[in-house]
Order: structure tokens, then C-alpha cells, then sequence
């Protein structure tokens, strides 16, 4: 649906159509990167010696690659059911903070908000937040992140059918693919923000120096620790603001163009 | 086999009730509006650890020169501005070449 106001802060906003081209473009690089991952992930489930259902089933309900590359990892090392399930609980606990940040993009409607949610993923998130108003955040969230959804399921099926046919997939560099595609989708807030620069800078140097020390998973957690470095804008008071406070309407000024 | 289905679908659950706490509370809670820029600075921060702890290492040690390399030069056309696929070829490119070439 598209807004019938123009919106006088962004004069340059491409067409939607124009836009949408653009989105797929770019989600579509993603899309083929990840389908690879997926085949390898289902090529590796079923090597190492589980069922085909079981990388399909986890792919669906769980859809999170990096967590259930651990899991299948644990389980096939023997490491127990208690280990995986909690190895990729760990790993997605960062899913939490970024769904509060796009909660605003999904939509309102309760379909949006609990389908929405379900394709929370690094990915869908970079690209919703690399965009520059809520209208086209909202449609990068949401191509990227259905088309993500199929492409990842079809290439795990894929990968589980075929087995190991593609053999080690780091030959064909995607394991660089992927922090290359978030360098460019964060790269012009970095640019345009230096508060967000700076914890950005201290957060990824507290990860990388733990690393080492403590589980997966961890470490990007602790990277949100260089929030610290976030002041406040120099209106207001230092310090949360108390409940008693005179609280502001806190709604965003595109609020009402949503439907 | 059902110990596999239990780790699936706790994992399952999980994931999404993490998932579930910003459409959730988005509705119903007046988040502060200072909150909801912590969040989203958050999330770029929770990304920028995602690309450097992606980009170096592997299991909890260095990845090896090829994938950093990849992902530097991805990087730096990313600087240059450089269009998207352009980016995310240059980088899987490099770190294939090198691999291709010897360099772990």
C-alpha cells in the first residue's frame, strides 16, 4: 500500500517500483549465498549421520543458519541434546535485541508482527536498517526476508537430497561473502553516525578479544556493552527517564502513513 | 531420534519467543524513545561484532589470511562505494583466488 503523503524530509525518495528492482538486486546476491550455506548445511546434516527430516524440520521451525550449524555440530560430535539446544539458544539470543529494533519496520498488523518476527535474521535486519525511510525499511525487511526464508529451506532440501556434491563450500569463498555483505549494508550509518561509530568500534574489539575465552555466541553479546560509548543527546536529562516523568508522545512522526 | 526432536523444537521455541520480544512489547509496552535508539544502535552494534568475529575467526582461533583478505577487499570497494554485487563478488572472488592459490 503505498502512502498517499510525500514526505517533505526525504526529497529524493526513488520511485517505489524503481526501488523495489533495487531491493531484489541486492537481496537476490544474499538470497544465492545463502541457499549455498543452506546446501551445504543439509549436505553436512546428512553425511555426518542424521535422518533427512531433521536438518528440513530444523531449517524450517528454527531458521537461523548459524545456530543450527552449532546444534547439528554438538549433536554430531556427541556432545547431547541438553548441549545443542542450549550452543544454539546462546547464538540466537542476539535475535532478541534485533527484534526490537525493526519491531517498528514489520508492520502493525498482528499477521505482520508473528510472521515478521519469524524472519528476524542478521541478515533481514542489515538490509531493513541500511535503508533510509520507514516505507522502504519496511520493504526491504520484508523481500528480503521471504525470499531468504525460501531460498534457505529449498537449498537445505537440496543439500540433504544431494548429499555431499558440492564438496567444501569455503573453495568457493562465501565464508568472506557473508561480512562483506554487512560491511556494505552498515557502512553508511557508521558514516553518517560517529556515536554509533565509536560503539560499533569498542563492541567489535570487546568480541574479537574474548573470542577465544568464552563460548559462541558470547562474544557478540558482549559487543553490546560499547552502547556505553552511546550519550544521550545533549536535550534531557542524563540517565533513563523515570516513569513520572512528562513522558513525550513517543510514537514516530510516520506513525499515521502506516496502515 | 526423540531426543533430536527435542532439540529441535526447544531450540525452535526459543528462538522465536527471542524473536517475539520486539513485536511483542511494541504493541503493548510504551517503549522510551531514548530505548528504541539504544536498540537500533544496538543492532548496528550487534552487526559490526557480527562482520569482525566473522571475518577473523573460525571456532575460536584465527580463520586463516584468505577469508580476511576476502572480506577486506569486499571492504574497501564497500568504501569506494562500489555497487553491491560488486562488493559481495570482489570478496568471495578474493578469498576463492587465494584459496585457489595455496593461502589457507
Amino acid at each position: 500500500m503505498r502512502s498517499p503523503k510525500r514526505t517533505p524530509s526525504t526529497p529524493q525518495t526513488p520511485s517505489a517500483r524503481s526501488g523495489d528492482r533495487s531491493l531484489l538486486r541486492d537481496s537476490s546476491l544474499v538470497w544465492l549465498a545463502s541457499g549455498i550455506v543452506g546446501v551445504s548445511f543439509g549436505a553436512v546434516s546428512v553425511a555426518g549421520g542424521l535422518p533427512l527430516w531433521v536438518p528440513v524440520l530444523m531449517s524450517v521451525v528454527v531458521y537461523a543458519g548459524s545456530a543450527q550449524f552449532s546444534a547439528v555440530g554438538v549433536l554430531l560430535a556427541g556432545g547431547g541434546p541438553l548441549a545443542a539446544a542450549a550452543t544454539g539458544l546462546l547464538l540466537n539470543t542476539r535475535t532478541a535485541a534485533f527484534s526490537l529494533a525493526v519491531a517498528e519496520i514489520l508492520g502493525t498488523s498482528r499477521a505482520a508482527r508473528f510472521l515478521g518476527a519469524h524472519l528476524v535474521t542478521d541478515e533481514t535486519v542489515a538490509f531493513a536498517l541500511a535503508q533510509s525511510d520507514p516505507v522502504r525499511q519496511r520493504r526491504a525487511f520484508w523481500i528480503s526476508g521471504l525470499g531468504l526464508f525460501a531460498v534457505w529451506n529449498t537449498g537445505v532440501l537440496a543439500g540433504a537430497l544431494a548429499g555431499g556434491a558440492l564438496g567444501d563450500t569455503a573453495r568457493y569463498g562465501l565464508d568472506a561473502a557473508f561480512p562483506a555483505v554487512l560491511i556494505a549494508l552498515v557502512l553508511p550509518t557508521l558514516r553518517a553516525d560517529a556515536a554509533v561509530r565509536r560503539c560499533a568500534l569498542l563492541g567489535a574489539a570487546l568480541a574479537l578479544a574474548v573470542t577465544p575465552a568464552v563460548p559462541a555466541g558470547v562474544p557478540v553479546l558482549l559487543a553490546l556493552a560499547g552502547l556505553v560509548l552511546h550519550r544521550k543527546p545533549a536535550a534531557g536529562p542524563e540517565g533513563p527517564a523515570g516513569p513520572a516523568g512528562p513522558a513525550g508522545p513517543a510514537g514516530p512522526a510516520h506513525e499515521e502513513a502506516a496502515v | 531420534m526423540n531426543a533430536t526432536v527435542v532439540v529441535i523444537l526447544a531450540l525452535a521455541v526459543g528462538t522465536y519467543a527471542f524473536r517475539l520480544v520486539g513485536p511483542v512489547l511494541h504493541g503493548r509496552v510504551e517503549i522510551p524513545a531514548r530505548v528504541q535508539e539504544l536498540a537500533s544502535a544496538g543492532a548496528v552494534v550487534l552487526l559490526v561484532a557480527l562482520l569482525a568475529t566473522g571475518a577473523l575467526t573460525e571456532g575460536g582461533g584465527f580463520a586463516g589470511w584468505a577469508r580476511p583478505a576476502g572480506v577486506l577487499v569486499g571492504g574497501l570497494l564497500a568504501w569506494k562505494r562500489a555497487p553491491f554485487v560488486v562488493v559481495v563478488v570482489g570478496a568471495a572472488a578474493t578469498a576463492a583466488l587465494l584459496r585457489l592459490a595455496g593461502v589457507a
